[in-house]
């Protein structure tokens, strides 16, 4: 009863400041809010295949781009389309995708999926550690390709004029429903089918579990939820180019999910705050540097050079980052118990 | 196209694949003795190429040695990365061991991109190296040659010592089962750290052989590189380090022929190692050499 | 042939190294049969071959009449077969309900969507496998450990879950490989009689290999004994021991018998 009571006021508190948020919130503040939450929703996407179900993927850039790709030209009007597509004309099925806003960022995420769905055959059927690889390099491939086919992406000037309807009720909302959605999944068969192939492949197996097939489901969801959450992203920056989709992208996804703790849902929201806080904190590094009244000029790179630095050091001393693989409310009660 | 452009060509594939040749053997040693796929391993040609340019071009030594400091400071940078971040991992989960890998590569990156900058910077190699000469119709430069020349001794040298010096013995027989050959005294760190210097040695040469062909160098350049030289070893068959050779040739070869045969595909050139890698993936895992690494695990 | 479960002139080579020679042996329906023989005799292989972690080079493996050689582990389960591992296996991360509920989870029939969006099936089947869990957990005295994470119990409770939660699948044969390893003498007693107890009450066929001779003679109907792949002897376990090939092979070793 207590668990059923506690969640109804954790999400109505969460509504409530999603409502209040968008009415209330300078610019500024609003600006940061959303971008936590669209981080949010691809952190926690990200920590499922990598932290529940512990196959190391560096998936994210890549459907992240596929969403707001499809996204955007669902939502961009058609006869903004052919002013705007100035390498060569929109190709005729580029001219048939029109949608209102959820169904286009839907579809984003069901694009995102479905390629989540084609690289795993070729990626889990095999032992070996190569989905990490396969989408590293699948980002890349998901550029070129975005530049090689302006009939389909406008190349390398990329789109705009994207209607932004994106704003904290959509994005905070859909970031609550990611959030349930991954809580409900780990607390159910299929959470722990993940996490058992995670903790012991051959074992799950000798359980009856298709490792294959959960694999799959993970990464498929997790493709999904990122290609949403990538689509929002095109709203609501109303810009996106190729560029934008590099690998820093999933870099900051992986710090956060490994700060958070691989596997919990509730260490990525803490750690997708401080995070998304640290980045803007640690913006002075990449100016100009004067310390002591000596100008250390300019470097760009220093403030991702401290971060690298931070994921290596986490990784040799605290491993289990803030939660490890358990979500807050399990922490708390072996805490209490303990105590008793 | 005739006969000549496509001699040309299959120059500049071999000197081009001689270059992932020599990036991919790193890969696929590593990946034979610890299981990791060392992403950092790309970044260390980087950084091979850059010790070369600031010796060379900011601290004015003869080029040959500066060759020679890349090449040492590379090993050096090889040798603390798995010191400092993989050995205290050895025995932790594989996906730490990946993240921290990863952490490596990107950490490199972005260091020597706030050293030098991320406006790529030309590379002056010396005239005997860079000199074009002429045979009827075809130009080339004279690395186009030298290149893979290098290369196959190269890879005769690790050949000689992975089959006939001790060393060599015990870097195969960690690939094969690292608990045993523990078990039997040999110090599988130091084993470890020889297979990291000579990665990142032949990787240096392999950043220097690309500086010299493709004469700008930036700090991102080891990422694409990598990924493609990766490629190669999985198609040549990871853990084989003739297939990591057999493997960056092909790759070499396919990306200048297939862009010379078809130009309208240039775009994609770097997305040829990608396909690579899914086929083998779908079709024959093991690769060319086809050496099944996960045998014997029960 | 007409056993419970019938190896077959099985035959396993590694390249070039012969790790099973035409071994035949049949389980009749309600056995405990012992595999017992000196490391390296081929039994934890024979157990691979059985579950379809291995394919025989020759040979096959009939449970109840149907031929399931080669069968991938995850769907052998559902012919009935499931097992232990020499090395406790158990997902680490998981607290003891975890483990076993993943035994149960083939029967807790509801889809993806359903448990997202937590429709009624979720809580209809995951109550009910919540109850089976208990009701084993209760069999194995492991109800107190419900919520401590696997790796919080001692060795022999360990040993206890995992056994549970390879009963938690619902097999006709079960296989056990060295359940007594590292226990002490309390441990190992306490192991016998829930074996038999969850024999009778489960109705299982339980093909087990161990060392320790002791255990042997007090579980086992009948043995067979392996040395480098072969079989040097089939029986009851009290002829086993002074068999003299078998005495041989363990060098006589059977102070503990």
């Amino acid at each position: 009863m207590n668990k059923i009571v506690r969640n109804f006021i954790l999400i109505a508190a969460t509504i409530a400041f999603i409502i209040w948020g968008q009415n209330n919130l300078e610019p500024y503040t609003l600006r940061i809010v959303n971008n936590i939450g669209i981080f949010l929703i691809l952190a926690l996407s990200y920590n499922l295949i990598n932290g529940v179900t512990g196959q190391f993927s560096l998936e994210p850039n890549g459907f992240v781009a596929i969403g707001a790709y499809f996204t955007a030209l669902m939502l961009i009007p058609n006869e903004t389309k052919l002013d705007m597509f100035a390498l060569t004309d929109p190709a005729p099925i580029v001219m048939q995708m029109q949608a209102s806003f959820l169904p286009a960022i839907l579809i984003g995420g069901l694009a995102a999926a479905f390629i989540a769905f084609l690289l795993s055959f070729p990626v889990f059927r095999v032992r070996g550690d190569y989905l990490a690889i396969v989408t590293l390099g699948f980002g890349f491939i998901i550029r070129i390709f975005a530049i090689n086919n302006p009939e389909y992406t406008n190349g390398a000037l990329g789109l705009n004029d994207i209607p932004q309807t994106a704003n904290l009720y959509w994005i905070g909302g859909i970031a609550l429903i990611t959030f349930i959605s991954m809580i409900h999944i780990i607390y159910s068969k299929y959470g722990r089918a993940m996490k058992s192939v995670r903790d012991d492949e051959d074992a799950a197996t000798a359980m009856g579990i298709n490792t294959f097939k959960i694999k799959t489901m993970a990464f498929m969801t997790s493709a999904f939820f990122e290609g949403v959450g990538g689509g929002l992203l095109a709203s609501y920056l109303s810009t996106i180019t190729p560029d934008q989709f590099s690998f820093l992208l999933t870099f900051q996804l992986l710090i956060i999910i490994v700060l958070g703790g691989l596997g919990s849902m509730t260490g990525t929201l803490v750690a997708t705050i401080l995070v998304m806080g640290g980045m803007e904190w640690l913006r002075f590094l990449d100016d100009e540097i004067t310390l002591f009244g000596h100008d250390f000029g300019a470097h760009p790179g220093l403030r991702m050079v401290v971060f690298s630095i931070l994921l290596i050091v986490m990784m040799l001393f605290a491993r289990e980052g803030l939660f490890g693989n358990k979500e807050l409310p399990d922490i708390l009660k072996k805490f209490k118990k303990s105590k008793s | 196209m005739d006969l000549q452009i496509f001699i040309q060509q299959l120059i500049n594939g071999a000197s081009l694949g001689s270059m992932y040749a020599l990036i991919a053997i790193g890969y696929t040693m590593v990946y034979g003795v610890l299981r990791l796929i060392n992403f950092a391993h790309g970044d260390i040609m980087m950084v091979g190429a850059f010790l070369t340019y600031f010796a060379h071009q900011l601290w004015g030594m003869p080029f040959e040695l500066a060759v020679v400091i890349g090449i040492l400071g590379a090993m050096l940078v090889g040798i603390l990365t798995d010191k400092i971040a993989y050995k205290p991992l050895r025995d932790a989960p594989k996906i730490s061991l990946l993240i921290t890998a990863i952490g490596i590569s990107f950490f490199l990156e972005n260091l020597f991109t706030v050293l030098f900058g991320s406006t790529p910077k030309a590379f002056k190699a010396p005239e005997y190296l860079t000199k074009i000469f002429q045979i009827n119709d075809i130009y080339l430069p004279i690395s186009v040659i030298i290149i893979p020349v290098v290369t196959v001794l190269i890879l005769v040298a690790v050949l000689w010592i992975l089959f006939k010096t001790k060393q060599g013995i015990a870097i195969r027989a960690l690939a094969f089962d690292i608990n045993t050959v523990k078990l039997m005294g040999i110090n599988a760190d130091k084993i470890i750290m020889i297979v990291f210097a000579i990665g990142s040695a032949l990787a240096a040469i392999g950043g220097v052989f690309y500086a010299v062909s493709y004469p700008s160098i930036d700090p991102l350049m080891g990422i694409i590189v990598g990924l493609k030289a990766f490629a190669a070893a999985v198609l040549g068959g990871i853990g084989s380090v003739t297939g990591a050779v057999i493997g960056g040739f092909i790759l070499g070869f396919t990306e200048i022929l297939v862009v010379a045969l078809f130009p309208e595909l240039g775009g994609y050139k770097d997305a040829f190692a990608f396909f690579f890698l899914i086929l083998v993936l779908l079709f024959k895992p093991t690769g060319i050499m086809g050496q099944d690494l996960e045998r014997g695990r029960f | 042939m007409s056993g419970f479960l019938v190896v077959e002139h099985v035959t396993m080579d590694f390249g070039g190294v012969r790790a099973i020679d035409d071994l035949s042996f049949e389980v009749q329906k309600g056995e405990i049969y012992g595999l017992i023989g000196p490391n390296g005799a081929g039994k934890t292989t024979i157990f691979n071959i059985i579950t379809g972690n291995l394919k025989p080079t020759k040979g096959r493996i009939i449970l109840e009449g149907e031929d399931i050689t080669g069968i991938k582990p995850n769907k052998v389960v559902y012919k009935g077969v499931a097992r232990t591992f020499q090395n406790i296996r158990l997902f680490k991360s998981m607290t003891v309900l975890d483990n076993i509920l993943i035994g149960f989870d083939a029967k807790a029939k509801y889809s993806y969507f359903e448990a997202i969006l937590r429709l009624p099936r979720y809580f209809k089947y995951e109550k009910i496998i919540k109850e089976k869990a208990y009701k084993l957990m209760e069999i194995f005295g492991l109800t107190q450990f419900a919520d401590s994470l696997a790796t919080e119990l001692s060795y022999g409770n360990q040993r206890k879950v995992e056994i549970a939660r390879a009963l938690a699948t619902g097999p006709k044969l079960l296989l056990l490989d060295e359940p007594a390893a590292g226990m002490n003498p309390k441990e190992t007693a306490e192991l016998s009689e829930i074996i038999h107890k969850i024999k009778r009450d489960f109705d299982l066929t339980i093909l087990l290999i161990e060392h320790d001779m002791k255990f042997v003679n007090a579980m086992c109907d009948r043995v067979t004994v392996l040395d480098y792949g072969e079989k040097i002897f089939e029986g009851k376990p009290a002829d086993a021991i002074v068999d003299e090939r078998v005495v041989a092979a363990y060098l006589g070793d059977f102070s503990n018998a």
